[in-house]
């Protein structure tokens, strides 16, 4: 055991760390890749890299300012809700509702910006009120009702569909006025949503590996009567992290109103939440909680956003792209699974995740 | 048999002084009593070898002493003091911890992380990884009981014997006054059974007080100063070592096997 801290610290958790430390090795070339392999998340950087050069190869508009800014609008929004669904997943749990939340929340805040609140006072009033009521009720529902969570956020996700149409009238509505100025900050400025994104991925990412919500959340997910007897408050856990992607759905809403520079009823939805859980399990997120990464959650959305932006400039349409996306699922899958096992059986070197 | 071990469970139960003592304890799940009336009572500074079959609550008992779950009826007292833990954490920060059974280990967890799982060192927000992983890596040295390479795998990788020593070394850090083991060798080899139960002498040697619950009972038997039986959710013998004999323990477990057996019989013989 003499030389545990010198290993410890040759293993970072985040990607993008692996280039100094390397040249220590024997082989540098090799003990690189295999510091990058061991990364839980470098099989989907792998798929990214390798499909963004099949497309600025084959694609000639491929690479241009037009299609990152489509790759990076693209990507934000599922980015934002799958923080959340990451959370949720690590720690067992998933949630349905979080669509109708980001579909819910810019009425909200156009509600709150109506009754004379400033529009930075409104939305983020909305994101706690959602957060905590929605993700509350979820949360609470799964932990002392013992209902699963997937039937739990089904049901209060018709709940909140219903009650966004109802209010809405199902009719598309204006942005409060004066709120354009503020607007550009979220989401109104091509870059500005996936800025939001990106910064919250790795804010998220730390909570994840290196705060004790963090620890707690994989605990919980990993080992719930564990974590019970160890002394964690388990139901506190799991109803923080409804209620963080509760937040996140709302956040995502909001930013896409200002996006598109509409309130529409349209927006959001079940379809959201499936696009935002293929680049979560792509990312590398187990299904049995326990294990997962945000960063993985972003690189997942990045594969799925190339995929979108190239065969779109290549005139697929976005019928035949349904098919192209889950394909696109099953072998990022399996290439997942077939790299897990590869490191678990030490094929690719140490012990790490 | 029973009736003359009755009077001896009565007769040690009037000390006075006790760190731990577990009065008319009774624990009910739902249809299920798993514990009946129990008195339990811990020496300072002294080892209490806690035997039964299993299912006959000592999991249970030991579980509503850590703060895990409370009594159904009944109450515990710490140094005279009536107790009504909330929490294991609560029950930690009074001075008593537990190794589980199950371990209570996360499997995507790192060495070091499930050694301070529940306590760790933080400096807001952020926790304090490089110390964790030194101390972790010191505590296991020093204990001596461990084959591990790196504090840094995750446990889901190690042997049983591996799981069980990370297991008794968080809780032995912990500055506990009362340490509870339930079944600390089970999944373990000779050489570190032999270990541990060296560890549980040391501990004794500092003054902590310590119940040990343990299948293979010839095996804990000689680190023990006292030894307890739990039968059917009642404590039925309650003797000091030096009174009693691996001997006479196995002899009360094969009259039980004898009276089980005798029941089935009775029962098809009836049928
Ligand atoms: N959480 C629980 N829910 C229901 N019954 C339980 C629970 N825990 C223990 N029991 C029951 O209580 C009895 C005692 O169990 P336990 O304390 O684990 O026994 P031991 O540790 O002596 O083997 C058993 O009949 C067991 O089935
Ligand atoms: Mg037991």
């Amino acid at each position: 055991m003499s030389d545990v801290s010198d290993t410890a610290e040759r293993s970072p958790d985040i990607i993008g760390g692996a280039g100094g430390p390397a040249a220590r090795g024997p082989s540098p070339l090799n003990s690189a890749a295999a510091i990058f392999l061991k990364q839980r998340e470098a099989s989907v950087l792998l798929i990214a890299a390798i499909l963004f050069i099949y497309f600025a190869t084959t694609t000639p508009a491929f690479v241009s300012h037009g299609s990152f800014v489509n790759i990076a609008q693209y990507m934000a929004p599922y980015v934002i809700i799958g923080i959340g669904l990451v959370l949720l997943m690590v720690c067992g749990e998933i949630d349905l509702s979080v669509g109708f939340v980001w579909m819910l929340s810019p009425y909200v805040m156009h509600f709150f910006a109506d009754s004379g609140l400033p529009i930075l006072l409104a939305i983020v009033i909305t994101v706690l009120i959602l957060a905590v009521v929605i993700g509350g009720v979820n949360g609470i529902v799964t932990t002392y009702f013992g209902v699963p969570s997937l039937i739990t956020t089904l049901g209060s996700g018709y709940i909140i569909f219903g009650y966004a149409l109802t209010v809405s009238s199902a009719q598309q509505i204006n942005l409060p006025d004066g709120s354009l100025g503020v607007g550009r900050w979220f989401g109104g400025e091509a870059w500005s949503e996936i800025i939001w994104a990106t910064v919250l991925v790795l804010l998220f990412q730390v909570l994840l590996t290196r705060t004790r919500w963090g620890l707690y959340t994989i605990s919980v997910g990993g080992n719930l009567l564990g974590a019970r007897e160890a002394g964690i408050k388990v139901n506190k856990i799991k109803i923080g992290n409804f209620m963080l992607c509760s937040g996140f759905g709302a956040v995502a809403g909001i930013l896409e109103a200002f996006k598109n520079n509409i309130i529409d009823p349209s927006a959001g939805q079940l379809a959201v939440v499936l696009v935002a859980l293929a680049g979560v399990v792509i990312g590398g997120t187990a299904m049995l909680g326990g294990s997962g990464t945000v960063i993985g959650l972003w690189l997942g959305v990045l594969v799925l956003a190339i995929l979108n932006d190239g065969f779109n400039l290549r005139g697929i349409s976005s019928n035949k792209f349904q098919i192209i996306l889950g394909a696109a699922i099953l072998v990022a899958m399996i290439a997942n699974t077939y790299l897990t096992r590869l490191r678990s059986a030490g094929r690719l070197g140490g012990a790490r995740k | 048999m029973t009736v003359e071990n009755s009077a001896v469970s009565g007769e040690t139960f009037g000390q006075t002084d006790d760190i731990l003592r577990a009065e008319h304890i009774s624990k009910r799940y739902g249809a299920v009593t798993a514990l009946v009336d129990v008195n339990l009572r811990l020496g300072r500074g002294e080892v209490l070898g806690l035997i039964g079959d299993n299912g006959a609550g000592k999991s249970t008992l030991l579980k509503t002493i850590c703060g895990f779950q409370p009594p159904t009826t009944g109450r515990i007292l710490l140094n005279g003091e009536e107790v009504h833990f909330s929490s294991v954490t609560q029950a930690r920060a009074a001075g008593i911890d537990i190794v589980y059974q199950d371990l209570a280990l996360v499997n995507q967890l790192t060495v070091y992380q499930n050694m301070f799982l529940n306590r760790e060192l933080v400096r807001w927000p952020l926790l304090r990884n490089r110390s964790m992983r030194k101390r972790a890596k010191e505590q296991l040295d020093s204990i001596g009981i461990s084959t591990l390479k790196s504090v840094d795998v995750e446990v889901a990788s190690l042997s049983g014997g591996q799981r069980q020593a990370i297991a008794v070394a968080r809780s032995v850090f912990s500055d506990a006054k009362v340490l509870l083991l339930d079944e600390p060798l089970a999944a373990m080899g000779v050489k570190e059974g032999a270990a541990i139960l060296d560890l549980v002498r040391d501990l004794k040697d500092q003054g902590i007080s310590i119940i040990i619950i343990a299948h293979n009972y010839g095996q804990v038997f000689p680190v023990c100063d006292r030894v307890n039986l739990l039968q059917g959710g009642k404590i039925t013998f309650d003797k000091y070592s030096k009174d009693t004999s691996v001997e006479e323990l196995t002899n009360i477990v094969v009259s039980e096997y004898r009276k089980a057996l005798e029941e089935r019989h009775r029962r098809t013989a009836a049928s």
